[in-house]
């Protein structure tokens, strides 16, 4: 029978069924400073070991500061939380880029840059984020820390078998540098809602995915969990090949493993999938949210909806977007491009790689941010901010009066000292506008890298299109 | 895990679609190294003002709901975030049941590891509960829902079930398989 791509990842790590569940071989576990620390003390109480500690990898990244790495860390939680990670990695023997490491960094930022993720493989890590790896066709999807504590006992997860949800995306971007993946995953999470894809594994599909770089399709797969799905991944490609060659902890014998996934790891004409979706991208426009969770997102050219008109007859969706407009201090009506925005971050496991700083560099470079802005770029890895340096854009970043970080989650959800303060408006290249996600009262708005960056040079959004991107 | 007996309480009903975990506990509370003592921080932002006052507006903070163990919800319950630090919050505070018409993947999965019993309902049943103004009892043995006029069935995987009725290690029942483990570790390297 013919069978989807995810089916045969799923079916070749099935190490017993029962009761209509299946215990999975976890072939990769990434592990961080946040959910990890009471799943190392469960170890301890129960006198259990890592069990594969070869196939655990450990960083921080949450808590770190993204100032000078040579100053102590003054929040003393902070400190703790990650002495705690040192502590627990030394103790258990696992491998740990620490805060001083060429390779730390956001955790899915640097499970690729290290060939850590591969194709064909399961990796989990107690992070919803961690489907951002399913774009190198892998089943990467996160877990809560009772099941961080029982991978690393048993390198075995027990779940119930998801459903499979084909999302197509066809059609040229007219302007793909204007029109990005963040712009590609908002339109799909607005259309099919936070919880579209509640219970499933999505594959990413069709003509424009496969156009997509590596990084582009990582932006993608990364905010699969913002519509509610377990993972999201995309079948892989010589892009995808090309990308992990000679990185530090793929196979001795890639090639051979390249010629088995070449073969394999794609869905079979004539597979079913349980749902499907199709996205048309020849006339997607530039995202903006305005709302507090991701589908609240509209055009940039659009108005800031009517609660009515965004609840279409819901009471429950009508009465969500009023409260959320109360929040976020909006009036209905009120043309996106209008709304003045006092910080700007460029950053999180969505967008903070080398294309996405590059793309953003674009429109910053020879200008200045306006005067109202408070602007800041973290790049998603120590490698991404050296592989940027060396390509002078911290310098761009730095003459237009950009703050240039070092790498971590950082404002993306403010557990470091990078926070908004209430009432402060945001334009931010992460994940999620949550009420409070920045910062206790802050206002969060989901964009692109490069609207990003204009926004920070406006004083407000404007559409990327009608700049000169080239 | 203490294993799950029936419970009998007055409901708590939080009136909102799609609460995340991010406000169920904020991420400023995340930074503790140990399972217990979240419970003061559940919804924290909701329930007190800037100064640790609370908010009167805040269904927690009505006088009525202080030893409920049973909180209604609405759609897409514990979407965003991975972090377990929501289901610990909402146990420890005392929260044992979480009745909605959806829950998100991985908080679901997340509150079976801790003891808390989290029921799907129809949209219909959810309405009822909502206004059911005496006490609700949730016998999981029997998977009903009871309160004045009111009964109703609900479905649970017979593997949770049985995980919460008599408080199982998980990890104890997969070292079960340590053999088929070894052997699918001799058979796949990657």
């Amino acid at each position: 029978m013919p069978q989807t791509l995810f089916e045969k990842i799923w079916d070749s790590h099935v190490i017993v069924q029962e009761n209509g569940r299946s215990l999975l071989y976890v072939d990769r576990h990434l592990v961080h400073e946040v959910t990890s620390p009471q799943a190392f003390d469960g170890l301890r109480i129960n006198k259990r070991k890592v069990r594969r500690t070869d196939l655990t990898f450990a960083t921080m990244d949450h808590n770190v500061p993204t100032s000078d790495r040579s100053l102590p860390i003054i929040d003393q939680t902070s400190a703790i939380q990650i002495k705690t990670l040192e502590k627990n990695c030394k103790e258990f023997g696992i491998t740990l880029f620490d805060i001083n490491s060429p390779n730390q960094g956001i955790v899915h930022v640097i499970g690729p840059e290290l060939g850590i993720t591969l194709p064909g493989t399961t990796i989990v890590c107690g992070d919803s984020h961690t489907s951002t790896h399913g774009a190198f066709g892998a089943l990467a999807f996160g877990i809560g820390t009772s099941d961080v504590e029982h991978v690393l006992a048993t390198q075995c997860i027990m779940m119930e078998k998801p459903k499979t949800f084909e999302i197509n995306i066809s059609g040229k971007r007219k302007n793909p540098h204007a029109i990005t993946a963040k712009d590609i995953i908002l339109s799909i999470i607005k259309k099919i809602g936070t919880a579209g894809g509640t219970g499933t594994v999505i594959e990413y599909r069709g003509d424009t995915i496969s156009e997509l770089t590596m990084e582009q399709r990582m932006t993608i797969c990364n905010m699969s969990i913002e519509a509610g799905a377990r993972a999201g991944l995309v079948a892989p490609d010589e892009k995808t090949f090309e990308y992990l060659r000679g990185r530090r902890y793929v196979p001795k014998n890639y090639e051979e493993y390249v010629n088995m996934w070449r073969e394999n790891l794609k869905t079979d004409s004539g597979a079913k999938f349980d749902k499907s979706f199709t996205l048309h991208a020849d006339n997607i426009a530039p995202q903006v949210s305005w709302g507090t969770n991701p589908a609240m997102t509209s055009d940039v050219t659009e108005n800031i909806p009517f609660p009515t008109e965004y609840g279409k007859g819901n009471a429950e969706q009508e009465k969500g977007a009023e409260k959320a407009l109360q929040y976020m201090g909006l009036k209905p009506g009120t043309a996106i491009t209008d709304i003045a925005i006092d910080r700007v971050f460029i950053g999180s496991c969505t967008n903070s790689r080398l294309e996405d700083l590059m793309e953003a560099a674009k429109i910053v470079k020879g200008r200045k941010v306006s005067p109202k802005v408070r602007a800041m770029v973290v790049p998603g890895s120590q490698l991404v901010k050296k592989n940027a340096e060396e390509l002078g854009l911290d310098k761009i970043f730095k003459d237009a009066g950009f703050e240039w970080r070092e790498s971590g989650c950082s404002m993306c959800l403010g557990m470091n000292p990078d926070i908004l303060k209430a009432g402060e408006r945001c334009a931010s290249t992460s994940n999620r506008n949550f009420e409070g996600r920045q910062g206790a009262g802050g206002r969060t708005h989901l964009v692109s890298p490069v609207m990003a960056a204009a926004a920070a040079i406006y004083g407000h959004f404007v559409d990327v299109r009608e700049l000169d991107l080239n | 895990m203490e294993p799950f007996k029936k419970i009998k309480s007055i409901a708590t009903p939080l009136d909102k679609v799609n609460v995340d975990t991010d406000q169920i506990v904020p991420k400023q509370f995340l930074k503790l190294v140990q399972r217990t003592g979240f419970g003061q921080y559940l919804f924290y932002d909701w329930r007190y003002e800037k100064e640790g006052i609370p908010r009167k507006d805040f269904i927690l903070n009505d006088s009525k709901y202080k030893n409920s163990k049973i909180l209604l919800a609405r759609d897409n319950f514990g979407c965003g975030s991975s972090r377990e630090h929501a289901v610990w919050a909402l146990d420890d505070y005392g929260f044992k049941v979480v009745i909605s018409t959806s829950f998100a993947d991985i908080f679901y999965n997340n509150c079976f590891k801790n003891g808390v019993l989290p029921i799907k309902v129809s949209e219909e049943s959810l309405q009822k509960l909502f206004s059911v103004k005496s006490e609700i009892e949730v016998d999981l043995e029997n998977q009903s829902i009871r309160a004045d006029g009111l009964s109703m069935s609900f479905d649970i995987e017979p593997h949770w079930k049985k995980i919460l009725l008599e408080g199982l290690d998980d990890i104890a029942m997969t070292l079960l398989h340590e053999k088929q483990i070894v052997q699918y570790e001799k058979a796949h390297k990657i």
